[in-house]
């Protein structure tokens, strides 16, 4: 028990990683990003070719970084200069991924097994593997959030933040919104891409459909985190997102634990997401909101 | 200082609702120039601001800020030496970030956003200064949401973040149509103060003839995409609501068709 505990929470702290990434997106740009399915697939193949053709991991894992940004970009450029909604942009990238990550590894999955990955290091300092993944996966999460942190506070950072709150006032303050917003996309999807790279050498092997269902995990997790962890301010939002993640993971190795199939899972957690989201609907149906209006001075 | 050389806007051009909101208008505003801009529902006069400011491309003619052509430049660049208020209290915040970074934001109108804190102590202080000045107790919030805020405090904001860095522009479309007579005066007030004060040339678009009369030293008054009557000087001050209704039916040939302007 204490084991699968461990597992989930190792796993958690990794996918913690794409949840940051899916919250710049869903919360602070208001986008439904599909390009997370295919990019979180795309950093686990850049990130599995690279080690396999004897790249360091780490600069593996900093190239699937980098084509990550890449996708973001596409579909930042999608979205902003030809004026495709931001779901279908996304989609589209999405869907170009999938032919570009068969391309990427050439095959439909690609094994790590024996081959060095950035948890090796930990792991010849006597960790177990799962500890090893863990520890480096809390690092990341920890150096990524201070980062995300730091970032949103500064002028860029208040900049997408408004673009994403209300465009018009951002347009009228001088904000180039079309490149805030294909800016917050590229982050977003780095971040994605790196939760794939660190998956893939967590499980030893890429596979080119890994990222199904990802961006319901993402808003899973960034919802539970919210709803539980609470989200009075940024840095009380980035904690929620972590815990959040974990928390999700540990929910599903609970359930498959109690003995629901492994493939009712992705209906299971859409199920979740689906109530989550629908929870305002239901809360104003039974309770309605009392109004008051307050007369006088502004 | 702003100068409109014959545009023409039409939207939905080539269909069968094509709508020609503007048609061949030109106008020219001396430095310090407070203009009201009157007219009936469809006249042009928010077209008119929206194509200043860059929200819409114009279909023919040119916009001159100062000696700039800004007539292709987008909504974002114009927004340098634009400041502006909009009718709806909603759209001039970020609701979801505090009164300080909003006013962050409009402290940087113009200037490259980078790294940099995207506020600091010393602006903080400058903040609460001018915010005391709304004399609306925003002061003693600077952190809060601006989302928490009423629909006149808001649009003071807006009218504070539109004159923060000075404006070579300052364009006031309906701003205070929205809210409830009292805080409408009052926000007026404060319209009129930071005007003065920073000696801006603005436009202000107002359905309400009272307002367009009261404030300004002058009056253009649109119908149908076109100015119809240009009131300046001494005779923009003489001006009553009914002179002004008789001369909108001479010069148009209709009765001036705005409930809300007659009504208020």
């Amino acid at each position: 028990m204490l084991q699968i505990l461990l597992g989930a929470i190792s796993l958690g702290l990794i996918w913690a990683i794409l949840t940051i990434g899916v919250y710049i997106t869903f919360r602070i740009l208001d986008i439904a990003d599909m390009t997370v399915e295919g990019s979180i697939a795309m950093g686990a193949a850049i990130a599995a070719t690279s080690i396999s053709n004897g790249m360091s991991p780490y600069m593996a894992t900093f190239l699937a970084l980098l084509g990550g940004m890449a996708a973001g970009f596409v579909t930042g450029f999608l979205h902003t200069k030809l004026k495709i909604p931001a779901l279908l942009a996304g989609i589209l990238t999405m869907i170009s991924l999938y032919s570009i990550n068969l391309l990427i590894m050439g095959k439909a999955n690609l094994s790590l097994l024996r081959m060095n990955t950035v948890y090796t290091p930990l792991e010849n300092l006597g960790l177990s593997s799962t500890n090893a993944v863990m520890l480096f996966a809390f690092l990341s999460v920890l150096i990524i959030s201070g980062i995300i942190y730091w970032f949103f506070g500064t002028e860029l950072g208040c900049a997408i933040r408004a673009t994403g709150n209300n465009s018009q006032m951002a347009r009228a303050q001088g904000i180039n919104t079309n490149n805030m917003i294909t800016l917050g996309l590229v982050i977003s999807n780095g971040l994605v891409a790196l939760c794939g790279a660190l998956i893939a050498q967590s499980q030893s092997f890429a596979d080119v459909q890994m990222g199904i269902g990802s961006i319901v995990i993402g808003l899973a997790s960034v919802i539970i985190g919210e709803v539980i962890f609470g989200k009075r301010n940024f840095l009380n939002c980035l904690i929620s997102l972590v815990l959040g993640a974990i928390t999700y993971r540990i929910i599903i190795a609970l359930v498959l634990k109690m003995g629901m199939p492994a493939n009712d899972l992705k209906l299971f957690t859409a199920i979740t997401v689906a109530i989550a989201l629908s929870l305002p609907v239901f809360k104003s149906y039974l309770r309605p909101i009392k109004r008051s209006i307050k007369g006088g001075d502004l | 200082m702003l100068t409109i050389k014959g545009i023409t806007k039409i939207f939905n051009e080539g269909t069968v609702n094509e709508n020609i909101a503007l048609s061949n208008f030109s106008l020219t505003l001396e430095e310090g120039d407070f203009v009201t801009v009157i007219g009936g529902n469809g006249a042009g006069k928010s077209t008119l601001l929206n194509c200043v400011a860059g929200v819409y491309g114009v279909n023919q003619g040119s916009i001159l800020i100062g000696e700039k052509d800004v007539t292709k430049l987008p909504e974002y660049k114009r927004a340098d030496v634009i400041g502006r208020v909009f009718q709806d209290p909603m759209k001039g915040t970020a609701a979801d970030m505090g009164i300080e970074e909003n006013l962050a934001l409009a402290y940087r109108r113009g200037k490259i956003r980078g790294l940099g804190w995207g506020i600091s102590n010393k602006e903080r202080q400058i903040y609460k200064n001018y915010l005391s000045h709304l004399d609306l107790g925003l002061e003693d919030r600077l952190s809060d949401k601006v989302g928490l805020l009423s629909g006149g405090q808001r649009q003071a904001l807006t009218l504070l973040m539109a004159t923060l860095k000075k404006p070579r522009l300052l364009l006031l479309d309906e701003h205070t149509a929205a809210l409830d007579p009292k805080t409408a005066e009052k926000v007026l007030k404060l319209s009129d103060q930071f005007v003065k004060e920073g000696n801006l040339t603005t436009m202000m678009v107002t359905h309400n003839m009272r307002h367009a009369i009261e404030h300004g030293n002058r009056l253009i008054m649109m119908h149908e995409g076109k100015v119809i009557l240009d009131i300046k000087g001494k005779e923009k001050k003489d001006l009553t609501v009914e002179n002004l209704l008789k001369r909108f039916g001479q010069a148009s040939g209709e009765e001036f068709a705005n409930d809300r302007a007659l009504l208020s």
